[in-house]
Order: C-alpha cells, then structure tokens, then sequence
C-alpha cells in the first residue's frame, strides 16, 4: 500500500521545491538557453563581430572530420567506460551478496572510491601510469610493454578508460548489491533443485532479473562517461595525444575555451544536450516498460 | 517413488541446536504432514530433506541412498515453496520446462510433460502467461505443475497454501488430496492449518521444540494425544487440561473440587498429582450435572462454544452442537464424557 502525503497548503509544495528549481533554473536552464541562442551565431575570437549564420555551425560540425573522429571517441570510449565499470561491479557484488560475516566492512570499502573526485582520480592514475616515475608503469615495462600513453593514442584511451571507469564501479556494485538482495532466495534455492549449477543459475535466473538494473546502470554509466569524466581526461591526457581521447565534452572546452570558437562550442553543446535527453528519454521508457516482472 | 528415512536427524545453527534428534520412517507414497508452532524446526526439517540446509548431524535416506552429501538435484525431490518461488521473467510453460530442460529432456518429452501436468491442473489456458499475470491460485498451480513435471521420488511442501484466501485454501486441499491420490508420490508436508493436517495426512507429525512429539494417524493423534503439548495443538478449541488428584482407586478430584468417578491409571496412589484432560465436545450440558458460569458463549452455527469457570474456579470450555443462546453469567450444568478422557503425568506431561 502506498501511503501518500498531502499537503493542505497550496503553496507549501513549491516553497519546499523552489530551491530545487532554482539551482535548476541557474546552473542548467539559463546556460542551456545561451548555448542554444550562441549555437546559431558567429562570433569572432574577440566578441567584437556577431552574425546570426542559422544552422550553419551545425552543419560545419557534422562535415568536420575532426568532429565527427572526437563523436566516434566518444562512443567507444562511454561503451567502453560502462563495460568496464560494470563487469567488476557486478562480480564484486555477486561476491558480497555470498558472504556472511563482515559484510559491512567490505561494502564500506568498495563504496570509497565513489567519494573521490574524478580529477583527483585522474591525478591518482597519472602517478601510478606516468612514463617516468610510475610504479606501474615500472611493471608493464618490466613485463616487457613499451608504456607511454603521453605518445601512444591506445595506451592514452586505455588509461582514461580505466580510471574514468574505476570510480564508477562503487556506485554500480550498490545497485547490483541491491538488486542481488531483492532476488527471493527462495528462487534460487527452486533452481537448484531443478538442477542448476551456479553458473547456469547465475545466466538463466540472476542476471535476466538483474537486466533492469544493469539497463539502468549502463545508461547512467554512459552518461557519466559523456559528460562527467572532464576532470579524468583534463588531468591525465588533455585530450590527447593527438586527440585520441578528445571526448566530446572535453572538444567543447577545448574549442570554445582554448580555441574561443564560441560559436562552435554552442552548436557542439547542443548537440550534447540532445544526446542525453535522448540516452533519458530512452531510459524511462524501457525502465516503464520492463522493471516490473 | 521412494521411501524416506530419518535417522537421529539433528541441526544446529552454530553453537545453537534446533533439531533434536528426529527418528522417522516415511513409507513409499505416504502423504506426511509436518505440524507444530512457529519456529518449532519444521521448514528446516524440510529443507534437510531438500538438501537447502545441511544436516548436523544423523542421516536422512530416500530410496536407498542417504542424500546427505547429495546436491539438491541429485535427490530426485521437488519442492513447493510458500512464496511460490516461481521464475518472474519466465512464462508458465517455461517456469515447469525449466527443470527438464536442465536434464536434458527432449523438447517433445518437455512438451508432452507440462502437456499433461497442465492438464491434470487446469492451467492450459494460461501457459503463455508470466507468473505475475496470474491469480494467487493460479501460481499455486504453476508450482505445483512445476514439481509434478519431473515425476520425482518425494514432493516436499512447505506451507504452500498459506498465502491464498480460505476459500481457495480449501480448494487446492482437495485438490493436493486428489493429486497425490492419482500420482501415489510420497509427500512431506508442512504446514500450521490444523484442518489441512487432519485432511490430507496419512500420518501426522507433531513437532514441538525441534522434536517430534508424535507421529501417527490424524485420528491417534486426535483421540490418544501422547503429550499434553499434543493434546492443546491438535483440535480445536483446545482440549481442557486440569490439574487433579487422584483421591481413591476410582476417584478423582479435580481442582475446583469437582469430583469425577473414573478408574486411576495404574501405578497411581491415592494422592497423586497429574493433569486431567478432556475435549470441548466431550463435555456435555446436563441440567443435573455440575455448575458452570459462561463468561463467553460464541454462536458458530452449527455448534455453540461455551467458555466458562466451574465454582471452584477453573476455566472449561465445552463444545455443544446446534445453536444455543446463553448470556454472560448464566449458569448450566456439565457433565464429562469418562469415556473420553484422557490423563496425563504431571511433570513430564506423557499420557498416563
Ligand atoms: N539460517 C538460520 N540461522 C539461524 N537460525 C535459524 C535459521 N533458520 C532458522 N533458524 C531457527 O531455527 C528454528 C526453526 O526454524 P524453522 O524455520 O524451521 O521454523 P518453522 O517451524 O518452519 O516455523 P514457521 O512455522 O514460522 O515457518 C527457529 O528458532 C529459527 O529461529
Ligand atoms: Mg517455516
């Protein structure tokens, strides 16, 4: 049964929000709008000269190979983020959910790395990867690899793969640990006497029950990738080298605040906006359709 | 189809033993039901029995082989759980090939199996469905369709209808009873409904305290209950237990003061303690027989329980059929069936 709460007052119910709204309204609305009016503008480096040239920065922007090379980057490497954050996850919280004593103290700590800020986890990487003095970079080159992410494009994806990925396996082994939890244990003990192992209980019964959250999950994990891992690329590679990991978020600011192509920037901001409304639309959907067996 | 025996089965839970020891011979297709309180060990005896908890201590065999070391799957069981325990994203035809198909059926064995099963329980119309488009009975079914299907040696139940209403409750009973009739396949069944435990079992087991108490037909346990545990948690309302003295070789007096001529156990002095039972229907209003106060009388239609206190004090309930007026403080008279009664030592609480 849900119980819902009323308010008597009309007005209540805004006041309680408005804080909400307003954060929204300052920090998302209002950028988005000037993004989305600056889009359709040109603007020379010096804000002297503005025309309005219609779609033509979006036009530019889908016949730029440079673009179009960072839109591919990206997709492979928010792919590539969510595969790698999700696997461990969900291993690390099939284990958890099997043991017994000590719970806690485990779960406690495979929840730590979420509290640390992606730039700082970037930072973390950068010394344990860097060329010249870090540690594992010593072994892989000991184990006989040449390791210089700062020359080789795949090393560089690599490394900002793992650690924009690494952060994000906390927040997914909690979902996973929860959605674990909600499987009646009594479904898996039928299983077992129809004669599952562990192995087929786990395709067959756990993770098609699990779907819904790993759906949710690699959707958020995409998005995370997109549009939250700044400070992971901002303070490993700099979107390089050579652009190999110019991410799309990451070719916003390079363009509009290094290159000062504000103009650009915009239309590639948009561009963005609409692929998360798309990624989020797409979510409720399915997640309507599909999360009540 | 196989028989199942226990022997000295016990099970702790770390340092904390809630087994005691049971001893128990299930013959090849017998229907066993499993009775006693809350947390009295009867689902962990079950699930010893599945192979789900493991067995401290003793043994348990089906058939010839002791299972103890058995995986679940290679004891040739099926179970039926009180939550169902079907598989959410899978359809009834699924959730009862699913088994099968794991033991590598033939997809026209598989078919022509939840075929017939779902034949035998009504559900052809539904085998496309998803367990959550279904009525509560209706899963009932898929999981008894689900245990059926394998055609194992022993089904064992636990509480499987104490999640319907008890109209449906009283229609998947019989159709169990009827079910077992037609399979014949031996069955454990546990539950805390005392009207399933008289109906369905061929003998019932009374657990108290992680002990069998009793084991024997619903109609023993019912008319020689061999512990006053037994003789309070089978019937309804419960038998009235009254402490009493045996006063000469065929005199008891009952506390309260009542007096009743009845032959004394043997090996009972004059001047023996023990506790004196008899049934609400055994005890009959009599205009000439002993005052009773009724403090509650509930009308049920077809009898009238009459809850009240003697004039020495003690409580008795009585069970009469057809339905009787009375009020609060109206005084009938009693008279106990000496037929019927039954005696129990006082300490240890074991028919005399
Ligand atoms: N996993 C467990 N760990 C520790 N103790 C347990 C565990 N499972 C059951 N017990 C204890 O074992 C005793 C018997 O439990 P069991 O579930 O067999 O009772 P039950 O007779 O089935 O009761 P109910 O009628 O309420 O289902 C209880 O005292 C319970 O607290
Ligand atoms: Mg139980």
């Amino acid at each position: 049964m849900h119980k819902r709460v009323t308010f008597d007052n009309k007005l209540l119910p805004y006041l309680l929000v408005s804080p909400q709204i307003l954060v929204t309204l300052v920090f998302f609305f209002i950028p988005a709008g000037e993004a989305v009016v600056y889009s359709v503008f040109s603007q020379d480096a010096f804000g002297i000269e503005i025309n309005f040239v219609g779609l033509d920065n979006f036009l530019f922007l889908l016949n730029d190979p440079h673009y179009l090379r960072s839109f591919g980057i990206t997709v492979f490497y928010s792919v590539a983020v969510a595969v790698s954050a999700l696997i461990p996850a969900l291993i690390l919280a099939v284990l958890a959910d099997g043991v017994a004593k000590g719970a806690t103290v485990y779960k406690t700590l495979l929840i730590w790395p979420y509290a640390v800020a992606p730039a700082v986890a970037g930072v973390l990487w950068v010394f344990m990867f860097n060329p010249a003095v870090g540690i594992v970079a010593q072994w892989l080159r000991a184990a006989g690899i040449d390791w210089n992410y700062k020359l080789d494009g795949d090393q560089a994806m690599a490394l900002v793969i793992f650690a924009a990925a690494w952060k994000q396996i906390s927040y997914n082994f909690l979902f996973f640990l929860a959605g674990l939890q909600a499987i009646p244990k009594s479904l898996i003990e039928a299983a077992a006497i129809d004669g599952a192992g562990p192995m087929r209980r786990f395709f067959t019964i756990i993770l098609p029950l699990l779907s819904p959250t790993t759906f949710f999950l690699a959707v958020v994990n995409m998005v995370y990738a997109f549009f939250d891992t700044f400070g992971v690329i901002h303070a490993v590679t700099l979107g390089g080298p050579a652009g190999a990991t110019n991410i799309l978020v990451y070719k916003v600011f390079n363009d509009g605040f290094i290159g000062l192509d504000l103009g650009s920037s915009s239309a590639q901001s948009v561009i963005l906006l609409l692929i998360v409304v798309v990624l989020t639309v797409v979510q409720f959907r399915y997640v309507e359709r599909k999360v009540q067996y | 189809m196989a028989a199942v025996a226990f022997s000295a089965v016990r099970k702790s839970y770390g340092n904390n033993p809630v087994i005691h020891g049971v001893d128990m011979q299930i013959a090849d297709g017998e229907f066993i039901v499993i009775v006693g309180p809350s947390g009295c060990g009867k689902s962990t005896l079950l699930r010893m029995v599945a192979g789900l908890e493991a067995i401290s201590a003793g043994t348990i065999a089906i058939g010839e082989r002791v299972v103890n070391n058995l995986e679940p799957k290679d004891r040739d069981i099926a179970m039926v759980f009180q939550n169902y325990a079907l598989y959410p994203h899978m359809s009834v035809f699924e959730n009862m090939a699913y088994g099968l198909k794991i033991r590598g059926f033939s997809k026209s064995d598989i078919e022509a199996r939840v075929k017939r099963a779902a034949d035998i329980l009504q559900l052809d119309p539904y085998l496309a469905r998803r367990p959550r488009e279904l009525s509560g009975g209706q899963r009932q079914r898929v999981a008894m369709g689900r245990a059926i299907v394998r055609q194992p040696a022993v089904f064992l139940f636990d509480e499987p209808l104490s999640n319907l209403d008890a109209k449906l409750r009283v229609q998947m009973r019989i159709e169990i009873k009827r079910l077992h009739r037609e399979l014949g396949v031996t069955s454990i069944y546990v539950t805390h409904d005392q009207i399933e435990a008289m109906t369905l079992a061929d003998r019932l087991v009374v657990m108290n305290g992680g002990r069998a108490e009793q084991i024997g037909p619903p109609k023993e346990v019912y008319e020689r209950p061999a512990t006053t545990f037994v003789a309070t948690f089978i019937g309804s309302p419960a038998m009235n237990l009254i402490p009493a003295r045996v006063q000469a070789p065929d005199l008891f007096e009952l506390a309260g003061g009542l007096s009743v001529r009845l032959p004394a156990p043997r090996g009972a002095a004059a001047g023996t303690d023990l506790t004196f039972g008899i049934r609400p229907e055994h005890v009959a209003l009599a205009d000439d027989g002993a005052p009773l106060t009724v403090e509650l009388a509930e009308e049920l239609g077809a009898d009238t329980i009459v809850y009240g206190r003697l004039d020495g004090g003690q409580e008795l309930v009585v069970r009469v059929p057809g339905y009787l007026e009375l009020n609060i403080g109206d005084r009938v008279g009693i008279q106990i069936d000496t037929s019927k009664v039954h005696l129990f030592d006082k300490a240890s609480g074991q028919r005399l």
